[in-house]
């Protein structure tokens, strides 16, 4: 299967032609395009009028390329695997919501107000203890195993979070494994001394900021702090500044109320900010917040605005990531990981602050999701199962999509929420996503384009 | 311009069908909605994809 696209920069119109099986991208003249599209895709009738203007010889002379190409396996090629299931005999990861309470009150926190919809709740170290234990016990031959501090707002119980990690470490140590920390925060009580424990602990932290201070205010409100958001930016700063090179992203949320996103991303770039991750909204449509078809083509256009800006911003040396414009064409994950996705209910599970136990963050509070507790370990393994077969190749929607193998099938969460069941797809998202993903491609090509020139 | 121009060429790895499964869960990365794995990166690969090439290992 071939997918085709195009993408304009600085006013050239690159042209593209990504094989979707092969993992293949190439950029082409004009009329190689019109070319391929006519042997593998459909042209529309604007472009079957400029083939036919195309002279016989350039039109042989390009099927006798495009039959080199398949002939090497990486044009028109055909799917290899057609079946996976992920292997259900370890556990690797672990989200741990350490409290169910939050002092911000987001109108769109898929945790309705960091308490999802249950009275307030504290992890203990108990609980904390019996999850690493679960963990190790679980992950079998796995070396890298992983711990997410979650919430809610993780430092709200912030001693709770320091004893586990250094349960955690000597834990893991003793078997042998290498154990890495994730927390994520709305910075609003990251001062000095915390900023400093994460920087030294964590192997990556998560600091949630919505962009210009307008669009941040407009969605997320503090209980009592009127200046919480110049808080929240410049604990953020000290956190970014004492950081360095180590790994963390500025994780950002934009609902229909900021569809100029891009410049959410501008403002957080000039603020200091250089690993940036702005993701849509994602609420059922009738919210007063969705994201909803109707904002589909703005949405669209914004990234490609984005990319644009992303691309100059980067030649001319302000260089920034954008967690959802990364792409690794050479050395990306290997194919189970691209069938598999993101191994909820599998190898990554969430754990309640009373230590039940749930397929990811997202099902936490999902009564019928409840596969056990850190206590007893797993007693529903038909829901696991259910998990495991969940792989891209089984969605009916993701059998000729483009991004298929960067996507690995979506969020099951997603497609709970929207449709009743973990196998399908959330539509508004993969229109959202596919565009992403074309622009990620463009971005590595044109940078690669303008290095070897 | 070439006319036809490689960008990357069959990047998919078919040989490692069963995977390691040693590196990062995808959600663990940064967006806790709507995770991607094409951006995640190959444990054993020395890259790190979110960094600047002249940062890399
Ligand atoms: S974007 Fe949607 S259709 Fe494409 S692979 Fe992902 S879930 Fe499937
Ligand atoms: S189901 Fe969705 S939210 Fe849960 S881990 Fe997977 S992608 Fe993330």
């Amino acid at each position: 299967m071939v997918h085709f696209f195009t993408f304009n920069h600085n006013n050239i119109e690159y042209y593209f032609i990504w094989d979707i099986e092969s993992g293949s991208l190439f950029n082409v003249s004009n009329v190689a395009f019109l070319c391929a599209k006519n042997l593998y895709g459909t042209l529309s009738d604007r472009e079957s009028d400029l083939f036919n203007k195309t002279p016989k010889d350039d039109i042989k002379f390009f099927s006798n390329e495009f039959k080199l190409l398949e002939q090497d396996g990486c044009l028109n090629s055909k799917q290899s695997v057609k079946s996976f299931k992920k292997n259900l005999n370890y556990v690797k990861a672990l989200c741990l919501h350490i409290c169910h309470d939050c002092n911000l009150n987001c109108d769109y926190c898929f945790a309705g107000g960091g308490k999802y919809n249950s009275p307030k709740d504290y992890m203990t170290f108990d609980v904390g203890k019996h999850a690493i234990d679960f963990l190790i016990e679980n992950s079998g031959n796995i070396k890298n195993i992983e711990v997410d501090f979650f919430g809610g707002e993780p430092l709200m119980n912030f001693d709770v979070v320091k004893k586990i990690t250094d349960y955690a470490k000597i834990t893991a140590k003793n078997s042998n494994k290498n154990i890495y920390f994730t927390l994520t925060t709305n910075c609003l009580l990251l001062n000095e001394d915390k900023a400093n424990y994460l920087n030294e602990e964590m192997d990556n932290v998560v600091l949630s900021i919505d962009g210009r201070k307008e669009t941040h205010n407009a969605v997320r409100h503090s209980l009592n702090n009127k200046n919480a958001f110049d808080i929240i930016l410049n604990n953020a700063k000290y956190f970014v500044k004492i950081r360095g090179n180590r790994k963390y992203y500025v994780r950002s949320t934009f609902t229909n109320k900021n569809l100029d996103f891009s410049n959410d991303v501008e403002f957080l770039r000039k603020e200091g900010f250089s690993q940036i991750s702005v993701e849509p909204v994602v609420l059922p449509k009738n919210h007063k917040l969705a994201i909803q078809e109707k904002h589909i083509e703005k949405i669209n256009n914004e990234y490609d605005n984005l990319a644009n800006s992303y691309i100059q911003k980067r030649e001319e040396g302000n260089w920034y990531n954008f967690f959802h414009f990364m792409i690794d064409l050479e050395k990306g994950p290997c194919i189970s990981k691209r069938l598999t996705g993101c191994g909820a209910g599998v190898e990554y599970l969430a754990v309640s602050p009373s230590g039940d136990l749930y397929p990811c963050h997202q099902f936490v509070g999902k009564e019928k999701f409840k596969i056990g507790n850190v206590f007893d370990g797993i007693n529903k393994s038909e829901i696991r199962e259910s998990f495991a077969n969940n792989t891209v190749l089984i969605k009916e929607n993701c059998k000729n999509c483009p991004a298929k193998y960067f996507c690995g099938g979506g969020c099951a969460s997603n497609s709970y929420n929207f449709t009743g069941s973990i196998s399908n797809t959330y539509d508004i998202g993969c229109k959202m996503l596919v565009k992403r993903f074309e622009n990620s491609l463009a971005i590595s090509a044109i940078e690669k384009i303008a290095s070897n020139s | 311009m070439k006319q036809i121009n490689i960008i990357a060429k069959n990047t998919f790895d078919k040989n490692h069908k069963i995977g390691c499964n040693e590196c990062q869960a995808s959600c663990q990365s940064a967006c806790k909605t709507s995770c991607t794995v094409g951006n995640q990166s190959c444990v054993f690969q020395d890259v790190a994809v979110n960094k600047k090439e002249s940062d890399r290992a």
